[in-house]
């Protein structure tokens, strides 16, 4: 895929924070001195004023935003997962999600593809605390294109919305004219009978190139592309564990709580089917350039071939 | 108003509140009796609101950040005439619109949700700055606890809203001494109050709490004050009012039970007489 165009999806959502100002002329940012880095910078270069920079303070700037969105506001919170999802996770139950108030939350710089920076930066913890949340949309798209759309999707829903973005540049698969995102609805990219892949952000690319891996070895996956973890397009997966049996999870989050659990959770009252959970295992991530971490952690195209061709032959 | 009314008022309040607390069989009366000077000026006198449209665009907002004396404010409200008197005594109870701690989204005249202490003031800077943002005349009130400012996140409210010169806030510190463990010096110091919030950039102003010539002072000046929030640092007695409840720390969070409730009445009952 070298010749794929990629961008990092945090930079889609500063594009797209950018793009939908003039739309929607009570979207307000706020950043915590992380502006260069979750790309906020893109709408703060553009729309300065409705830029608010609140400091290295993530819990108060969780309640400035709702405060902000008691009065009519939109903001968009950003920083990194860890401090979004995990050091202000209180605030955003309590002051955003019990009111139920329109904030969204941009987190940039999710999973073990933050690299070099290691574990105390690596959240590979957020899709589980803001799922467990009542009320609270959680997204992770996979691409540019999906992205921007997500970001799009927030802007329209009343109520909170927390969404994941990569700072690893990642292929864009969602390039094409009949594109459509629709918030909760799951994304059938490849059709399979032997098995299902369902796989949630940057493990989306990967997973079609795995899938077209097993093809060679005819093993034909059917690949979805969950890009809402809740609500979980309960329907799709259904009908996909009836129709292939096994079923495996591709994420880079713990396989604690993430989609892998969210999966669990509905198949295992709907329709029981064996599933297999790619994640990160339970571990906390380390230092090193991301493409290598995502390989050593099995989370690229080729480890999730070999665990996939291994499920498919139990 | 003028002091005698307020005073009436508030003692009304008060007894609003212990009736509250009593009905529930649990809650915090004690630092909700040191708050209902305070609370009876916001509502009575300082701030725009009208309770026929509790949600109109330019009022005024008050956050309660010390979210566990609700009962003050659900019976400020009802006295208000935000909602009737008689549920005040439904606090608490399976399937009330009054939850234990504030909730914006079912009670008339709640402007943000609280309870988790040193939230509500950073939702009162968002509202704010929000006016700030749309040149919109409305202020912002919250009220805090003096032990709830040992919350980091309340020094993080504090620092941003004195680097953005929010002069349409104003924070008030219920400073009645007293937190659930026992005296707030013991527990763990917040003193000096007021130099902490200078030194953050507010223009601080200490009063009696109790004293409505200068809680109105105060307000006054708060409101004149350009280029800077105010906090106003309020010296109360918590459970005030009710005599077997002043300055006891074990009042913070239980109710009074039937025989007890008889007596706080009456000690109302006797100040109200007194206010005639």
């Amino acid at each position: 895929m070298a010749d794929v165009k990629k961008i990092a999806t945090r930079e889609s959502y500063g594009n797209a924070l950018k793009e939908y100002a003039e739309e929607y002329p009570n979207l307000v940012v706020l950043d915590a001195d992380l502006a260069a880095a979750t790309k906020t910078a893109i709408f703060k270069k553009a729309y300065p004023d409705r830029h608010i920079d609140c400091g290295i303070a993530e819990c108060d700037m969780m309640g400035i935003a709702a405060g902000l969105a008691t009065t009519g506001k939109i903001p968009f919170v950003s920083s990194f997962a860890m401090f979004a999802a995990g050091r202000a996770f209180e605030q955003v139950r309590n002051s955003i999600a019990y009111p139920h108030l329109n904030v969204k939350i941009g987190a940039t710089h999710a999973g073990i593809s933050v690299g070099e920076d290691g574990a105390t930066h690596q959240c590979c913890e957020d899709l589980a605390l803001m799922r467990t949340i009542p009320g609270m949309i959680v997204m992770n798209p996979s691409d540019d294109v999906e992205a921007k759309a997500a970001v799009k999707a927030a802007l329209d829903h009343d109520g909170p919305v927390y969404i994941r973005f990569g700072r690893l540049a990642v292929p864009v698969i969602n390039d094409r004219p009949d594109y459509k995102f629709e918030m909760g609805k799951g994304v059938v990219l490849r059709e399979g009978k032997d098995v299902t892949i369902i796989a949630t952000g940057l493990e989306v690319g990967e997973s079609l190139e795995a899938a077209e891996k097993l093809a060679a070895d005819g093993i034909f996956a059917k690949v979805i592309n969950i890009h809402t973890i809740k609500p979980l397009d309960e329907d799709l997966v259904v009908a996909a564990a009836k129709e292939t049996g096994k079923v495996v999870t591709v994420e880079e989050h713990s396989v604690i709580g993430g989609l892998g659990s969210a999966v669990c959770d509905c198949l295992s009252a709907k329709a029981p089917t064996k599933v297999m959970k790619i994640g990160v295992n339970d571990t906390f991530g380390e230092s090193g350039p991301a493409v290598e971490l995502i390989k050593k952690y099995g989370l690229d195209a080729d480890s999730i071939y070999a665990k996939v061709k291994a499920f498919v032959a139990e | 108003m003028d002091t005698l009314a307020l005073k009436k008022t508030a003692n009304e309040i008060r007894k609003g509140i212990v009736t509250a607390v009593h009905s529930a069989k649990s809650g915090h009366p004690g630092g909700s009796l040191s708050a209902a000077d305070i609370l009876t000026y916001l509502y009575f006198e300082e701030m725009n609101v009208d309770p026929k449209d509790p949600k109109k665009a330019d009022r005024d907002r008050f956050v309660l950040s010390k979210g566990h004396i609700a009962p003050a404010l659900y019976a400020t409200l009802a006295e208000k005439g935000y909602f009737p008197k008689e549920d005040l005594k439904t606090l608490r109870h399976v399937g009330s619109y009054l939850q234990g701690h504030p909730d914006m989204k079912h009670i008339p005249g709640v402007d943000m949700s609280s309870g988790s202490l040193g939230q509500g003031i950073s939702a009162a800077v968002g509202m704010a700055l929000s006016a700030k943002l749309d040149n919109a005349d409305y202020r912002t009130y919250t009220l805090l606890g003096d032990g709830e400012i040992q919350e980091g996140q309340v020094w993080e409210a504090a620092m941003f809203a004195g680097a953005r010169k929010l002069d349409n806030l104003v924070v008030i510190v219920d400073n009645n001494g007293l937190q659930i463990d026992g005296d707030i010096a013991d527990v763990c110091s917040p003193y000096p109050i007021a130099e902490k919030f200078k030194a953050f950039n507010f223009n601080v102003m200490e009063i009696d709490a109790h004293d409505f010539d200068q809680i109105a002072d105060a307000f006054k000046k708060a409101r004149a004050t350009k280029g800077m929030p105010t906090a106003i640092i309020a010296k109360s007695i918590k459970g005030k009012g009710v005599s077997f409840m002043e300055n006891q720390a074990s009042w913070h969070g239980s109710a009074p039970n039937d025989e007890q409730y008889a007596q706080a009445m009456a000690d109302l009952d006797k100040i109200g007489e007194s206010l005639k």
